[in-house]
């Protein structure tokens, strides 16, 4: 389908109207002027976001200036914000998202197209989306009731004593086993991108011509071989841009975070510490802010900084994929 | 066709001049046989999630359903409430927000396909909205209570149906734009030429072509607000009276779920469950529906 199907006969040559139809002319132009409305009404949405979380956060950007992004404090008593530690929070959670669930979607996709019956492909497909359509509050609970207790009781122990004696890993995997923290929330983020990434990975590799694959087949590759060297090297662009896709939804993920995340501001290399997200911090400590106060306008310039990361990732995103499909 | 298979094979060209070395030969097959074994476990792992998140909402959520359950107003912890305000508010809420949001969404969906074209406007409201569909829905929340419920001092089920329904738009533009564009032209013109104006060729024969498709991207809309919770913890606040008034804060499952599931009282957790199998039953059932119902568009 090309981007121009629509407008096929919305040239000069187009069948006109007929002389008897002269008294409704006026019901074109006001339907393709309210379906044009409509479109416009997305754009005033974004621009309104912008807009408004902009005003909103205003009084904290004043007041604190460009340190705001560089200070770690969040104390309500002294009435003294920073948004250090949420930022240092989210980037480090949807890493560890992104670095388990690539692998994982990648896995799922390479095995949903090339190895799978058809029998089978169909259902653990279904299976796959259905993950992506559990709620996010759904995986909060899930991950607090039943992940957080196993990573307290097996997963971090056993890091503590294996990779955590290596003498240049050992900050980042030491601290009491709480279950909790930015590890727990860096994996569930990754069981909660993995589905999306997969299934743009799947329809990039589905819409390879195939004989493109069936060439490198003949010439005696394994399914291994025609993936890295044919599949992937001509996919590259779009997968790329899937990524992009599964950190902007990380980045911005709210109600499972706050399940899991600890919910301390704290800067801390252990990946077992107990931290915070912009999002669940939001989400935690907007309820107990009065209206018009400087803590509201922090959480809002917040807000704002989250906005500017998710939107220049799923922007990329959007371009990579564009330009993977083209 | 050649020319362009050309690029990939050249690696195996080199391979196959190197055919008598065994050790090479050796090392693909390994290789093969690791990738195609990772490739599988991941595949499990992923089912292995899906399947612990529904095995541990039935076996806990199961235990709380009852019509007591369904039909009784929540209460303070230990009264032996229900969930009735929840599911009502989360059903005003979700429903009205679909009403809302899903004719703007189409008819910027139609925008898209029929009268937009590649102009830059129409590009940039495709861009956009792709945007805003994968956005964090935070940020929806927070925008709607800066709108909606700042300027009135209050929280209401207003605020939390403008916010749904902004979440609404984004999914409905992405399939009316896919599904109108799957309709064949030769069908726009068969219409034109019998005299019709455009209004009545997209909706009397384009959108009803793709009807299908269309429905699928309503039902899929409401299974992704049925579910938000940060949006409507902003807006709707959540309120464990029994109130029907939109012009007051509002149940919602989510919300119910979220505030509960953190309590020390057992009967809330419970509650908190039961809450999230309900939901999570509801969202994935039309889910399925819709996958059908995409099939069958397919096949036509």
């Amino acid at each position: 389908m090309s981007a121009s199907a629509g407008s096929e006969f919305s040239d000069g040559s187009a069948p006109k109207p007929g002389p008897g139809r002269t008294g409704r002319d006026w019901a074109d132009p006001a339907f393709s002027g309210l379906a044009k409305a409509c479109g416009i009404v997305v754009l005033v949405l974004i621009g309104g976001i912008i807009v408004v979380m902009l005003s909103g956060g205003r009084l904290a950007f004043t007041t604190f200036g460009p340190g705001f992004l560089t200070s770690s404090a969040w104390n309500p008593v002294r009435d003294v914000y920073g948004a250090l530690t949420p930022i240092f929070g989210t980037i480090v959670t949807s890493v560890i998202g992104l670095v388990v669930a690539v692998p994982l979607a990648f896995g799922c996709a390479f095995y949903l197209t090339e190895m799978a019956p058809r029998w089978l492909a169909g259902p653990v497909g279904t299976a796959v989306e259905l993950l992506a359509a559990v709620p996010s509050i759904i995986f909060g609970m899930w991950g607090f009731f039943v992940i957080v207790p196993i990573m307290a009781r097996d997963i971090q122990p056993a890091l503590i004593h294996s990779v955590g004696r290596v003498w240049f890993l050992h900050p980042f995997f030491s601290g009491a086993p709480f279950g909790t923290g930015l590890l727990t929330g860096g994996l569930i983020l990754a069981v909660m991108v993995t589905p999306f990434i997969a299934a743009v990975m799947r329809d990039v590799f589905n819409s390879m011509p195939p004989v493109l694959k069936e060439s490198a087949y003949g010439l005696g590759s394994t399914r291994w071989d025609v993936m890295r060297q044919v599949v992937l090297p001509w996919s590259r662009t779009a997968v790329i841009g899937g990524i992009m896709l599964g950190l902007g939804r990380a980045l911005g993920e709210t109600m499972a975070i706050t399940f899991v995340i600890g919910n301390t501001n704290r800067i801390s290399a252990s990946l077992f510490s107990p931290g915070n997200t912009i999002a669940s911090l939001i989400a935690l400590e907007f309820p107990e802010s009065a209206a018009g106060s400087l803590k509201l306008s922090a959480l809002l310039a917040l807000g704002f900084v989250l906005m500017v990361i998710s939107f220049i990732t799923l922007a990329c995103s959007r371009l990579l994929l564009r330009a993977g499909k083209a | 066709m050649a020319s362009q298979a050309v690029p990939a094979a050249q690696p195996f060209g080199a391979l196959s001049r190197a055919a008598p070395d065994i050790g090479l030969e050796r090392r693909r097959r390994i290789g093969n046989l690791v990738a195609t074994v990772l490739a599988g476990v991941a595949t499990l792992i992923v089912l292995a999630a899906l399947a612990s998140i529904l095995w541990t909402l039935l076996s806990l959520g199961i235990g709380g359903l009852s019509l007591h359950t369904l039909a009784t107003v929540t209460g303070p912890a230990g009264s032996n409430g229900g969930l009735l305000n929840p599911i009502i508010g989360s059903l005003i809420q979700v429903g009205l927000a679909t009403l809302i949001g899903t004719p703007i969404g189409m008819m910027a969906g139609i925008y898209l396909a029929e009268f937009g074209g590649a102009s830059p406007l129409a590009n940039a409201v495709r861009f956009v909205s792709d945007m805003l569909l994968s956005a964090p829905s935070i940020l929806v929340g927070l925008f709607v209570y800066l709108l909606l419920v700042a300027p009135f001092h209050h929280f209401s089920g207003f605020a939390g149906v403008a916010a749904l329904a902004i979440l609404v738009i984004p999914i409905v533009v992405r399939t009316t734009e896919d599904m109108l564009r799957l309709v064949p032209v030769a069908m726009r013109e068969a219409a034109a030429a019998l005299g019709a104006p455009r209004w009545r060729v997209v909706v009397q024969v384009c959108l009803r072509a793709a009807r299908k498709g269309l429905l699928t991207g309503v039902l899929l809309a409401i299974a992704r607000i049925a579910g938000e919770t940060a949006p409507l913890l902003f807006t709707s606040l959540g309120n464990l009276n029994w109130s029907l008034s939109l012009n007051e804060s509002m149940a919602s499952l989510p919300v119910t779920i979220y505030q509960y599931a953190g309590s020390p009282s057992d009967d809330w957790v419970q509650l908190a469950w039961t809450a999230a199998l309900l939901i999570t039953a509801g969202v994935l059932f039309i889910n399925i529906v819709a996958r059908i119902g995409l099939r069958g568009q397919d096949r036509s």
